[in-house]
């Protein structure tokens, strides 16, 4: 029971660093169609000022000192997000494949920056002590850094509803996914809107950074790779453009990439990518997501 | 005064030549209608005039270039669209739909003016957009197009594939607003154009073939020459 709980938190936890990168990633597709490859680079940004910021503070950070270097991290990574669609994105919408082609460039020559600046090893994350200690729930010794995966996960989940659903930049959003054109003909500029989108899907991944360079033990400008690649499936398997069924889609993965881990030894990868096959079957709009007219 | 002048707008639409050199004046505080067979640009003049195709030529608002510019800044300057299909936003609520339209925050009055011209708006404000009927949905098109002070409403086939009783009220609403506004409509429904046109443009592939006032809309032989149908009868 004990290995139970633990893999499933776990597999939450997993879930969560998913969520925070696949969340900017649904939006930025579902309101402005663009492929964003340079997705990952928002998130490399995010880890490498994180730490510059943690570091500034010693080996060791306090959890406040952490959370405020989390915060900082992401803050960058949207500024660069913000950056990117300003000097780049804004001269290539409806233009798919040079959208894939420069953002894909954009990813090259931010890791091949990063490397030649710090070098491709992993170097450790200063995190609180806190965090290499472990929570009893029923039994299961759960790392503690899962629970700020988590709690960051839901409290980015809570924002962005709140931020949907109760202000006039979230009407502009929700209204501008359905229909973009008619939202410039009620006289609104729905590029501010894309910005917006933008900051907000390079802040998420930022801050996904930081955990993830927590998570992998060290920062690095390789460390978004993978992440990326299961953001993508999060986003197809939730929905283009659904926020919350990201969410649903990255718990789900996470979980049963860590109980087929566990019980099937490694396979954890092959069995999210029949989940994906699956899902493009059954579902291809994804799980909340809506068929595109 | 002419409220809205176009001139020798040519569109094209991939590799289509929709709009040949369109030419028509819209006088200022009177209904003009644009009429024509389906296909002849109809449309398309009115996208092209809230700047959601681009064109060559001459689109002035008030004197004001308008043609190159962005469509947000065309409806601030106050352009109003209702456009063929709707085009309200499904996923949001009719208050949600009506809030985004509104640009005033000193929005009372006109929120009390389209609750008046539609009642069932105010006690649906609730409901999703996207679950109203069909004449439901263009009373929220129409409704968010007069929530604020516009120079020119561009309405597009408002009574089209509405049932008799909602064409009626949408008709009523029409004629209500017509008093208060300048207006370029677009309707297939000759009986609604009757009771609100002060001048009529025909349009015929692509081009202006005619612009004058009503009165040849009561010769049926005219309106068969011009527009294909019986007149009195569409």
């Amino acid at each position: 029971m004990e290995a139970f709980i633990l893999i499933g938190i776990t597999g939450i936890g997993l879930g969560a660093l998913y969520f925070l990168i696949a969340s900017g990633l649904s939006l930025i597709y579902g309101l402005m169609g663009v492929l964003n490859f340079a997705h990952g680079s928002f998130l490399t940004v995010g880890a490498f000022v994180g730490f510059w910021v943690a570091s500034k503070m010693g080996f060791e950070t306090t959890i406040p000192e952490f959370l405020l270097a989390m915060i900082i991290g992401g803050l960058a990574a949207g500024l660069f997000a913000l950056l990117i669609e300003q000097l780049l994105i804004t001269r290539l919408y409806e233009r798919h494949i040079d959208q894939a082609l420069v953002t894909v460039g954009v990813s090259l020559v931010v890791g091949a920056v990063l490397g030649g600046w710090f070098g491709n090893d992993l170097r450790m994350f200063p995190t609180p002590m806190w965090f290499l200690t472990a929570i009893d729930i029923g039994g299961a010794q759960i790392p503690a850094d899962r629970v700020i995966y988590i709690s960051t996960a839901i409290l980015l989940l809570i924002g962005n509803w709140a931020l949907l659903k109760f202000t006039r930049i979230g009407l502009i959003i929700r209204a501008g996914v359905e229909n973009r054109h008619m939202v410039d003909a009620l006289g609104i500029n729905v590029r501010k809107a894309f910005s917006t989108v933008f900051f907000l899907g390079g802040f998420a991944a930022g801050v996904g950074g930081v955990l993830v360079s927590v998570y992998s033990n060290g920062v690095s400008p390789l460390i978004a790779g993978s992440y990326l690649i299961y953001g993508f499936i999060v986003v197809v398997i939730g929905g283009m453009g659904s926020v919350p069924g990201s969410f649903l889609a990255a718990m789900l993965i996470g979980i049963i990439k860590q109980f087929a881990n566990y019980y099937a030894t490694g396979l954890g990868d092959f069995v999210v990518v029949i989940l994906l096959a699956v899902v493009l079957l059954i579902r291809p709009q994804g799980l909340l997501g809506k068929v595109r007219a | 005064m002419n409220a809205l002048t176009v001139k020798d707008l040519n569109v094209k639409i991939g590799e289509s030549h929709i709009l040949h050199g369109v030419t028509f004046d819209v006088p200022a505080h009177k209904v003009t209608a644009l009429l024509g067979r389906n296909g002849v640009g109809k449309s398309t003049t009115l996208k092209s005039i809230m700047g959601l195709y681009q064109g060559t030529g001459s689109i002035e608002l008030n004197g004001q270039q308008i043609l190159g510019t962005p469509t947000y800044k065309i409806a601030q300057a106050g352009v109003a669209y209702v456009p063929e299909d709707r085009e309200i936003f499904s996923t949001l609520s009719v208050r949600e739909n009506l809030t985004l339209a509104s640009r005033n925050k000193n929005n009372g009055d006109a929120y009390k003016n389209i609750f008046e011209l539609f009642p069932e708006l105010d006690t649906r404000a609730a409901q999703l957009a996207g679950s109203l009927s069909g004449g439901q949905q263009q009373m929220v098109a129409i409704a968010r197009a007069l929530l604020n002070e516009n120079e020119i409403l561009l309405v597009d086939e408002p009574t089209k594939g509405l049932a008799p009783k909602l064409v009626t009220e949408v008709a009523n609403a029409l004629v209500k607003v017509a008093h208060e506004t300048t207006m370029l409509l677009v309707e297939q429904n000759l009986a609604l154009v009757k009771r609100v046109a002060e001048n009529v443009i025909v349009m015929d592939q692509g081009k202006v073939i005619f612009q004058g006032g009503p009165e040849n809309l009561s010769d049926p032989a005219w309106v068969h020459e011009m527009l294909g149908v019986s007149g009195g009868h569409k």
